[in-house]
């Protein structure tokens, strides 16, 4: 077995970005997320990297923008209030097509809220957040291994595609410790890509900026723009499904909760209920061609990401599950995607915990043996 | 197998320290592990909590509803948390501090004068250790020679001298531990 | 035939959008001008802001970003943590950089980060239409004071270079106008000051422009100059606060020591500027 070492969440995070060949970061200290600054302030100098406090979340972005557009792998860590401040400038980064990756560890709102885990910032991070038609590329993490995996993939993703990734976990996540086997070889950050602002020595000058004044002009960026996500959505969907193709009952989870629900899967399989778990992990793009054809009887179990898919074969003739999802969420976010992708085909039922309240997998349970004992009846 | 374990007391007593050695030592013996901790107000309320999980299998949820294991280091703490253990489960409890048992028939409960056996020892702040060893003499969910390997990865260099300190605490609780179940 | 004037290198070939009678064009053409006379076009990075310098970017011949409101500061600061050995200035307006700007500007002076601020102020929100800016005086009457800034509702104008002079950040602190040849040439020389700044490494650095706004002000050209001289030089007096060479800025003086240090600008040799008054003109 390779070697293991124990990590809280957070400092995974860090690591992992350094790991990843990230050496600058700009944030501001917020809980539950204050691990990954404090340890980018110890590691960024070990490895002739910057760490900079900055005055504001508005501030730490729009140094993010700056370095961003300077060429340089660049992160950002916060948590929910830091994160809404910075939506102005994760929209101008949209805008200006400037490649960073952007950490929130949610926690509960609105406003001041608690400190304590959430996911009730789905809408944020998926549906927009700042002003204009622009998309992120959402990671959903569901351990610190996967931290690991995903940081890995954020930095290249987001230089693909010119596009910021934000990577969305929870106090859960962050305060947690698990064992990690850190990769092999630690990845090398590219050279300064043509369009950087590195200054113009032997070429014409390179200009950073997301204004058109034009109407016409403007409206040419927003369709070179959505081009873009439609590719991102067509190449970068990643999911994880257990147990789906027997299923009455997927449950559909990201994150911590997801977690939380294999557990609940565990326990309701002891129970002879046949439950599975679909796994978001691209939570945009959203995985809604899989989750429909688990809808359909047609899904397929497995791991799925950009690669191609993999796992056993659908159900055959016999219908397709209820789904019941489940999130750190008051009234439910994700699951308003969960119901666009079965498009009425299937029941999609919602629980949720909120405020800083996580749910447990005996809470989800009930939830299981509810939904069964309603369909029976 | 898997073994969820709550240990809770008040902030100073080591809780969280105790917590991570268990991570640790499952971690040394090839299972998978996680270790969540209570953050936050609960933390400036002077009572601490964390969970553990030590599982041959995936592990599914870090926080767990229904432990299988409690160690309580005072009564706030066993007045929350006895009542979720489950049935059949593992009730380990300071009985320095807490006078009145967890009143639980159905899981086996084992008082541990922990601060009284540190006292003896000649050190107090390693109460922790005697109930981590009680806890491991009772469920043998690690083992002793693994949690004394965490011990030189969890404490600070500068600390390494009382590894052996620790270790006769460790071996106090586990010979408490065997009185009890003999 | 020798050519005597044309275009600094550091400046397109692109007719700028400014009004006529603003100075905006001016103040460019300085900062140009001091680029290619130091020679670091080519490692000069600009910062456009929010504001009538908002196509900043289309002027200047350099590499150059674009900043959202108020932000510059801190979008200078990114690039300098990673291209320490480039140039990097932000060129910024009154309403950018006193007000939605305010934070970014103050800790950036404050962590003496080794950039130049080109600070233009005109007393007005130009690109807006004419709204009060933190810099406009009493009495000045603008689109959301229309009849005139009051003290009472409004608010005190805000000297930035005073303001920032309470800290031990910045190296070089200057308020210049271009309201007259002489003042143009003295202009450039803070300019070219606070470019030296950088390139010595000494830290923060930043030069306020007194600028027109004729549009807005309702004036023409001429008369925004005669304008800006009787109601702006006696509320924003002209001179260098900090030099490199100043006292408050050598190493080791606890920061009582150079704070207490007074504001008041020190007039450059030849401009004979007006003593700063702290009344409430216009009243």
């Amino acid at each position: 077995m390779p070697e293991r070492v124990l990590m809280k969440g957070n400092e995974a995070v860090g690591e992992a970005a350094i790991q990843a060949g990230c050496r600058y970061f700009f944030g501001y200290p917020i809980t539950p997320q204050n691990e990954v600054p404090e340890y980018m302030a110890r590691r960024l100098p070990e490895v002739g990297g910057v760490y900079l406090q900055a005055e504001s979340e508005v501030a730490a972005i729009n140094m993010v923008y700056g370095a961003a557009g300077a060429g340089v792998r660049v992160m950002t860590s916060s948590s929910s209030p830091g994160i809404s401040l910075m939506q102005e400038g994760i929209s101008y980064i949209c805008g200006a097509e400037l490649p960073c990756v952007i950490v929130n560890m949610v926690r509960g709102g609105p406003g001041l809220g608690s400190i304590q885990p959430a996911q009730s910032d789905y809408f944020q991070a998926t549906k927009g957040g700042g002003h204009g038609d622009y998309r992120l590329i959402v990671l959903a993490p569901s351990s610190l291994q996967e931290i690991f995996d995903l940081m890995g993939l954020a930095f290249p993703l987001a230089e693909k595609y010119r596009n910021p990734v934000m990577i969305l976990g929870d106090g859960v996540l962050g305060q947690m410790m698990e064992p990690v086997v850190l990769p092999d070889e630690p990845a090398q950050a590219p050279p300064p890509p043509p369009w950087a602002t590195t200054g113009c020595q032997g070429r014409r000058p390179n200009v950073i900026n997301s204004l058109y004044i034009e109407a016409d002009a403007c409206e040419a960026h927003n369709r070179r723009l959505q081009a873009k996500y439609d590719e991102i959505a067509r190449k970068e969907v990643r999911y994880e499904a257990l147990n789906t193709s027997d299923a009455e009952v997927v449950l559909v989870a990201y994150g911590s909760v997801a977690r939380v629900c294999h557990s609940a899967m565990e326990l309701a399989r002891a129970e002879g209920i046949k439950v599975g778990l679909f796994r978001p992990i691209t939570l945009w793009p959203f995985p809604s061609q899989a989750l429909a054809q688990i809808a359909a009887g047609t899904g397929e179990t497995g791991v799925a990401g950009a690669s191609g898919t993999a796992g056993a074969p659908g159900r055959g003739d016999s219908p397709g599950p209820a789904f019941l999802t489940v999130e750190m969420s008051a009234g439910g976010q994700m699951v308003e995607d969960v119901r666009l992708a079965v498009n009425g085909l299937r029941p999609v039922h919602f629980y949720g915990r909120s405020g800083g309240v996580v749910p447990t997998p005996h809470e989800v349970l009930e939830q299981i043996r509810a939904l069964r004992k309603a369909v029976a009846a | 197998m898997q073994a969820e374990i709550v240990i809770a007391g008040f902030g100073g007593q080591g809780v969280m320290v105790l917590g991570e050695l268990l991570a640790y030592a499952g971690m040394l013996e090839n299972r998978n592990v996680s270790w969540f901790p209570s953050y936050g107000p609960e933390m400036r309320g002077g009572t601490a909590n964390c969970t553990v999980v030590i599982s041959d299998r995936r592990i599914g949820s870090p926080v767990v509803s229904r432990p299988g294991i409690l160690v309580a280091m005072n009564l706030p703490s066993s007045l929350k948390f006895a009542p979720l253990v489950l049935e059949n489960g593992l009730i380990l409890y300071n009985s320095s501090l807490i006078e009145q048992p967890p009143d639980r028939q159905d899981v086996r409960v084992i008082s541990v004068p922990a601060n009284k056996i540190a006292d003896d020892l000649g050190e107090s702040r390693i109460a922790n250790m005697v109930v981590l060893g009680a806890l491991i003499g009772a469920s043998g969910v690690v083992s002793l020679d693994a949690v004394t390997e965490s011990l030189k990865k969890v404490l600070p260099a500068r600390r390494h001298n009382l590894i052996p300190l620790n270790r006769k605490a460790l071996e106090a609780g586990m010979a408490l531990a065997s009185a009890v179940s003999a | 035939m020798r050519q005597i004037f044309g275009r600094p290198a550091s400046l397109t070939d692109v007719p700028m959008h400014y009004c006529p009678g603003c100075t905006h064009g001016i103040i460019h053409r300085l900062v140009a001008e001091v680029m290619d006379e130091l020679g670091i076009r080519e490692k000069t990075i600009g910062i456009a802001s929010v504001g009538c310098s908002v196509f900043a970017y289309e002027y200047f011949n350099c590499d150059m970003q674009q900043a959202s409101h108020g932000r510059a500061p801190a979008v200078a600061t990114g690039i300098k943590r990673v291209w320490p050995d480039r140039v990097v200035f932000t060129y910024q307006g009154d309403g950018d950089l006193a007000s939605i700007g305010a934070g970014e500007i103050v800790h950036a002076a404050a962590r003496g980060e080794n950039i130049t601020v080109i600070f233009v102020n005109n007393a007005v929100y130009g690109m807006t239409g004419g709204q009060m800016a933190p810099t406009t005086l009493l009495g000045q009457k603008t689109t959301t004071t229309p009849l005139g800034r009051e003290a009472r509702r409004n608010g005190m104008p805000v000297r930035v270079v005073e303001l920032l002079s309470q800290l031990d950040g910045p190296a070089y602190l200057a308020r210049v106008s271009v309201h007259n040849p002489k003042m143009v040439n003295t202009a450039k020389r803070a300019i070219r000051a606070a470019f030296q700044a950088q390139l010595d490494g000494r830290g923060f650095s930043l030069v306020e422009v007194l600028s027109t706004c004729p549009t807005n002000w309702g004036l023409t050209p001429v008369e925004a100059l005669k304008w800006l001289e009787d109601n702006m030089i006696p509320y924003y007096p002209l001179g260098e606060v900090r030099t490199p060479s100043s006292a408050s800025r050598q190493a080791g003086v606890p920061a009582a020591a150079s704070t207490a240090t007074a504001p008041t600008p020190a007039a450059f040799g030849a401009t004979g500027t007006a003593p700063a008054t702290r009344g409430k003109e216009g009243e």
